[in-house]
């Protein structure tokens, strides 16, 4: 018999959005912020990334937070407690490097906030001055907001229609910062590929050395595939063994962005056959 | 010689190529019996000392030893003699590149066709599994040692069946969710059936060998957490980093390494989407760059996946490949059409990022390089384009660096292989490598060799407690 993986809590965040606590000791032994799992649901699923949102060894479970966009993530978002994935492996990807640098901003834009949740905890853990920008569609899809404060000195949040907190994109709140003569030392931005990119633009105007974390299609998760690779700085770069975090002046995020939509065909028709077994 | 020889091959029979391609079941059908009989009482009955295709094989099979086994119908005398040095017949039956190896100077060839070894050491293993006949295996009391394997491809299946057999508690720690490595993930299901490879990894979890599946060592796991836990480690995480040629265009959508293109066929059932998940884009045209099994793998998946014509381009002529023969063979009947002497140097995408042509340059035969092979020099001038709809790069892998760089103090090459000496002994004490890991890429029975002399090296080890010498601490 081989270990699976027990579901001891599933919960709704918001709209399509869930969070859910898995089962995982041996994950659990060397996970760090930054990293993430590859799942597999059962003998026919495909094999997905997800970023570990939070990490606990000491119950031998991790957290993982997901939007339900495609047929396996709607399938995982109908797993009830108790059910259980066929194999999950990690923790995978090189953590976020954590030092102390002084004023940092952590930037998280829908089901990135996870992550930007993750990285600035680390980061506050090692002495630095955290602030978050979290940006949201609307006031019905904020998620975490307790978690983004416990882990900030300052949250900032927005949402694009300005139906919580205040209208705007995390862009103009990180302008507005910058432009308020804050000292930023460090930026970390985790999100939709377009607001990296648009977040890469701002600090390389004002110096800022910047991450992103990448999310592009993966398959093994360990350096064996190259579905995964990026052009950064001209040069090929694998994000699950080389990243998933990279200087967001040397990434290419156009070509990123094309490629995640390589299969969004096959995608479509996986969901609606799915849809119509249910 | 009383008997008249039959100088012809007995043929083995093979699924027609018309209808093969529009399935993954296996091409060649093997030989029945009878058929084995027949081609058996070919051989030669060389004298063990001097037999060229012991000679010529990586792991010294007794070929004529089985050969007579098997004339006599013992199957599992058979067996029994080939696994005295190969543990994996069912498989090496199948890869090997035989006509380079036992094959080669077999003493036959000298009268007519040489014996067709690979088929009958195929049909042996194949009518012992499905008769449940197995080897007699000696199993050595406990000793109570733990020794750790670090990926399951032939390297570390090898070595953990000889370390069974000694009397070590073993544990192998794969990364991916099955076992087999590129037996698994790699070589297609219609040249290497899954349900075989299943079956040699429930016979070694049959004899005891755990299997972590999983588990990333490195990541999931510490080295030094493996080290604290197991007397010795050998490490088998073979060669699966895909290189690229970094060209203009090389990441435009429908662009796949080898590596990529078989996994989701072979491991994920791509080929059954939307059955199974994982999806694989399908066209009319895809272009295979490379020459070797693994080009050939991909462009034969390819036809199987639906793509109508499917090139390979290789930069030099056809007896420079270095895929197997009956692979080339078989690629041929199934209709795959060979660019000989032509080297990529742009793909060129549409408006959306998907791949549409790639342009190549076509070359001549240059000096011999150092492996004693003509380069491949372009001519200027000659500049062409075809139109695809996907490309598949098959060109070469390096070895995986995650174990690698978690791994303090371990010696490895420019190109990521890592150095061992004559006794698989890494440059830390305690920890040896095989297989693709130490010769870059290589075969299965040379990696499946090395799983086995490695295993006698960590007894040796173990046992007497001694790591290298003073005098002859130094690497070769
Ligand atoms: C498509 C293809 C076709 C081929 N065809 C032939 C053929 O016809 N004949 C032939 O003789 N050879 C062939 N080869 C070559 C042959 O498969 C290899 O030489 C052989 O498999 C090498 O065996 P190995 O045990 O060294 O490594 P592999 O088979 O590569 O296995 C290594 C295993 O280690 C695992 N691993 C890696 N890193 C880690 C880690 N950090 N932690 C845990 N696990 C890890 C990997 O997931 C993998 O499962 C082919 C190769 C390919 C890719
Ligand atoms: S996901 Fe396969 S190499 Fe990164």
């Amino acid at each position: 018999m081989r270990n699976m993986f027990k579901i001891v809590d599933i919960e709704k965040l918001a709209e399509r959005i869930k969070r859910i606590e898995i089962e995982a000791p041996l994950i659990t032994k060397n996970a760090k912020a930054g990293q993430f799992v590859i799942l597999r649901l059962h003998e026919k699923g495909e094999r997905i990334p997800l970023t570990i949102f939070k990490n606990h060894p000491d119950r031998g479970t991790i957290e993982l937070v997901f939007q339900e966009v495609g047929k396996t993530t709607y399938e995982l978002g109908s797993y009830k407690a108790g059910d259980a994935i066929l194999d999950i492996v990690g923790p995978l990807g090189k953590p976020t490097h954590v030092e102390k640098f002084g004023n940092t901003v952590i930037i998280g834009g829908g089901v990135g906030t996870p992550i930007a949740y993750a990285v600035a905890k680390a980061m506050k853990d090692a002495g630095n001055n955290v602030t978050i920008i979290a940006g949201f569609r609307s006031k019905d899809f904020v998620i975490l907001e307790d978690d983004l404060r416990d882990a900030s000195h300052k949250l900032l949040i927005t949402t694009d229609d300005g139906s919580y907190v205040r209208k705007g994109f995390t862009t103009d709140v990180l302008k507005e910062l910058i432009e308020s003569g804050e000292k930023i030392d460090y930026v970390f931005a985790v999100g939709p590929v377009i607001m990296m990119k648009l977040i890469a633009e701002i600090t390389k105007e004002h110096g800022i050395k910047t991450i992103v974390s990448l999310n592009p299609i993966m398959v093994d998760g360990t350096g064996m595939c190259g579905a995964c690779r990026v052009y950064v700085d001209g040069e090929i770069k694998f994000a699950c063994a080389d990243g998933p975090d990279f200087d967001a002046h040397s990434v290419d995020f156009d070509e990123l962005m094309r490629r995640l939509g390589e299969y969004r065909e096959e995608e479509k028709l996986a969901m609606e056959r799915y849809m119509r077994g249910r | 010689m009383p008997k008249k020889i039959k100088r012809e091959r007995i043929l083995v029979p093979e699924q027609d190529p018309k209808a093969r391609i529009h399935n993954f079941n296996e091409v060649s059908l093997g030989y029945t019996m009878e058929l084995a009989i027949e081609e058996a009482s070919r051989c030669l009955q060389c004298p063990y000392n001097i037999a060229p295709c012991i000679k010529g094989c990586p792991v010294n099979v007794n070929v004529p030893g089985f050969i007579k086994k098997l004339i006599e119908k013992d199957i599992k005398g058979a067996l029994e003699t080939i696994k005295e040095t190969n543990s994996l017949p069912g498989i090496t039956g199948r890869v090997c590149p035989q006509e380079e190896q036992c094959e080669m100077h077999c003493m036959m060839g000298k009268l007519g066709d040489r014996v067709n070894i690979g088929k009958l050491e195929r049909f042996v293993a194949d009518y012992a599994r499905e008769h449940g006949i197995e080897a007699e295996v000696k199993m050595e009391p406990k000793n109570g040692k733990k020794v750790a394997i670090i990926g399951s491809g032939p390297a570390g299946l090898s070595c953990s069946f000889d370390l069974i057999k000694k009397g070590y508690d073993v544990t192998v720690f794969e990364a991916l969710h099955s076992e087999g490595g590129v037996l698994i993930y790699g070589i297609p299901e219609f040249r290497l059936p899954k349900d075989i490879v299943r079956y040699e990894v429930d016979y070694l979890k049959k004899l005891g060998v755990k299997f972590m599946t999983n588990v990333v060592v490195g990541k999931t796991l510490s080295f030094d957490e493996i080290m604290k836990e197991y007397d010795a480690v050998f490490i088998g995480t073979g060669a699966g980093t895909p290189r690229f040629l970094n060209l203009s265009g090389v990441n435009l959508k429908g662009i796949y390494s080898a590596n990529e293109f078989l996994t989701r066929i072979n491991l994920m059932k791509a080929y059954k989407f939307p059955e199974y998940d994982t999806p694989i884009k399908k066209g009319k045209t895809l272009a295979v760059i490379g020459g070797g099994n693994v080009a050939m793998d991909a462009a034969r998946s390819a036809l199987r996946v639906g793509y109508e014509r499917v090139y390979i381009l290789y930069r030099r002529t056809r007896e420079y490949m270095t895929a197997r023969e009956e692979e080339i063979e078989h690629a041929e009947q199934e209709g795959i059409q060979f660019m000989f002497l032509v080297s990529p140097i742009e793909f060129v995408g549409d408006e959306d990022g998907n791949v549409k042509v790639v342009k190549l340059i076509m070359n001549e035969l240059g000096e011999p390089g150092k492996d004693g092979r003509r380069k491949p020099v372009p001519i200027p001038g000659t500049e062409f384009g075809i139109e695809v709809d996907a490309v598949v790069f098959a060109i070469g892998q390096k070895p995986n660096k995650i174990l690698c760089e978690c791994v303090e103090g371990l010696e490895v090459t420019d190109w990521g292989t890592i150095v061992v000496d004559d006794k698989y002994r890494t440059s830390v004490e305690g920890v040896f490598a095989g297989g693709d890991a130490v010769r870059g890429e290589a075969t299965v029975v040379l990696a499946m060799g090395d799983g086995k002399k490695a295993a006698e090296a960590i007894d040796e080890y173990i046992t007497t407690g001694k790591w290298k010498e003073e005098n002859n601490s130094e690497n070769i």
